[in-house]
């Protein structure tokens, strides 16, 4: 009878994040410049090509999505999965394929976006044979996952778990129906560029059907997997409620599916699908605050606690971001702010609300708890550190979202103010004078985040040169039902 | 049936069975086998208890 659990596959995927969240900020830094410099990269001569903006900027999006995000939810879920399911891994040689394999993929996405190869889908770009690779990984993840469940020692499967898995089921779904496409090699052109499946306006709402699910069961369901299990772990105290966590987990895969249309407000897409993605959204108001209030009443009785545990920090304000942003995104899918909104910086705000707030604080927090476990250290070699990280990543946030917010609300009202004959008051060019400073504050705050990375990657670093990869952990043999 | 009538049968099934989920969830009988699994992640910890080191 097997007596311990898989670490090492955790390791390298925790190791990942960190690597992955470096690359990919550190990308998002790079454009954030070329926003301000729009030359900056030409000096490169012939290399500027393929560091030019509309190829980085992809380059990012996925860096910082499927690289760094989703090695944080590969290391945790499977962490997750066997401690709360109380055994190993299906296999360890499936929990090394999809190591493996989606780190080529990584590396695929990594060369194939600068190289100018893209399906032109957002959060999709990457093509078909790429699609294809993603898709069998994808399978032995979720075999993986799955089977361990099948062979779990406990009675219940822990409500993180039905997170994680809802997150595998929506994903493959999603990335198989978006990416039906076909190589124009059929046409006598490249075998290498594809296109989509779906013509006008149907490929639009396939493609923001896919990117909302995206944004909600990749970088919102599954990070509430994280939540479940690791809030309740370093507050040393079960979840608030154990009943509203399953309310929570219905609500939020009932109502996600159908909020997409909010991306195409005022396009050709029918009305009456715009007011559905709008109630749809709107109604997702109250799941999004039920489970930010399950995460953080979770400390109730123990709030002293944040004062001192920079960790507990990190996770609970990830928390807040995630009740700003879930609170941001019912408000800008209505159509007469979306009216304001839309195509304006208010949106890079919103997402990075939720990416950097949300997801990456929630991912930190996690990894801070994990990384000396695996490494069978009491901490990490900092607790200071850690500190510094967490007031260097909010304040770089706080900066990154207001400069934003303000940039957005001024293209927003600068684009659509007209004169008494009906020309536009504005220039184009006008607002993007306009925002200029914001674009300054937002490379400030975000070069701030990346730091924190950096110095993360230094604790990680030196908490690992002290202890050992811990391989011996055992299952708890007497289980309770 | 056209398609708006599988459309409106769908949505009253997902709303019925969604209240019979939140019942379900609120049951006074089920209390306790929640309780228990919010239990889950400390569980190992009880076992081990002492040995930090493998936590």
């Amino acid at each position: 009878m097997e007596a311990t659990y898989n670490y090492k596959v955790v390791r390298q995927f925790s190791i990942m994040t960190v690597v992955w969240g470096i690359v990919g900020m550190l990308v998002g830094v790079i454009i954030a410049a070329q926003l301000i410099w729009p030359t900056l990269t030409e000096a490169l001569g012939p290399l500027a090509p393929y560091l030019s903006y509309g190829r980085l900027r992809p380059l990012h999006t996925n860096a910082v999505i499927f690289a760094f995000g989703g090695s944080a939810l590969f290391a945790t879920s499977l962490y997750v999965v066997q401690r709360t399911c109380q055994t190993r891994v299906l296999s360890d040689g499936l929990a090394s394929f999809v190591f493996w394999g989606w780190q080529a993929i990584i590396v695929m996405a990594a060369v194939s976006l600068p190289m100018g190869y893209t399906s032109s889908k957002e959060y999709a770009e990457l093509e078909w044979p790429i699609d294809i690779l993603i898709t069998v990984v994808w399978v032995a993840y979720a075999v993986l996952f799955f089977g361990t469940i099948m062979k779990r020692k406990t009675q219940h499967i822990y409500v993180a778990n039905w997170f994680f898995g809802a997150y595998i089921l929506a994903i493959a779904l999603l990335h198989v129906v978006n990416n039906v496409e076909l190589p124009i090699v059929m046409e006598g052109g490249s075998w290498l560029k594809s296109y989509s499946a779906y013509a006008g306006v149907q490929d639009a709402m396939v493609q923001w059907w896919y990117g909302h699910n995206a944004v909600g069961f990749f970088l919102t369901t599954a990070f509430l997997g994280m939540m479940y299990y690791f809030i309740p772990k370093q507050a040393g105290r079960p979840i608030y409620s154990y009943r509203l966590s399953i309310v929570h987990f219905w609500t939020l895969n009932f109502i996600y599916m159908w909020a997409g249309p909010h991306h195409l407000m005022y396009t050709a897409l029918p009305d009456w699908a715009q007011s559905l993605g709008m109630v749809f959204s709107l109604m997702l108001l109250a799941p999004s605050w039920g489970g930010m209030m399950n995460g953080i009443m979770t400390l109730s009785g123990a709030w002293h606690k944040l004062r001192t545990d920079p960790i507990l920090k990190f996770l609970i304000t990830a928390m807040s971001f995630y009740g700003m942003s879930t609170f941001e995104g019912p408000m800008m899918s209505v159509k007469t702010v979306n009216a304001l909104s839309h195509y304006t910086d208010w949106n890079i705000a919103h997402v990075h609300s939720g990416a950097l707030g949300w997801v990456a604080m929630i991912s930190i927090g996690s990894l801070y708890h994990l990384i000396p476990r695996l490494y069978g250290r009491e901490e990490m070699h900092s607790v200071k550190l850690i500190n510094v990280h967490f007031w260097w990543s909010t304040i770089g946030v706080v900066l990154y979202i207001a400069s934003m917010w303000i940039a957005g609300v001024a293209e927003g009202l600068m684009w659509r103010a007209t004169n008494v004959d009906g020309t536009l008051t504005y220039s184009f060019a006008q607002s993007v004078a306009a925002i200029h400073p914001f674009y300054m504050i937002r490379l400030i705050g975000g070069s701030m985040f990346f730091a924190g990375m950096l110095l993360m990657a230094y604790n990680v670093w030196k908490t690992i040169a002290a202890g050992k990869a811990v391989n011996d952990a055992r299952i708890p043999q007497a289980v309770a039902a | 049936m056209d398609a708006g009538t599988v459309g409106s049968v769908v949505t009253v099934v997902f709303f019925v069975l969604f209240i019979v989920i939140v019942w379900w969830a609120f049951l006074r009988g089920n209390k306790q086998k929640f309780d228990d699994a919010a239990q889950l992640p400390f569980q190992e910890d009880a076992v081990d208890a002492g040995k930090r080191q493998t936590d």
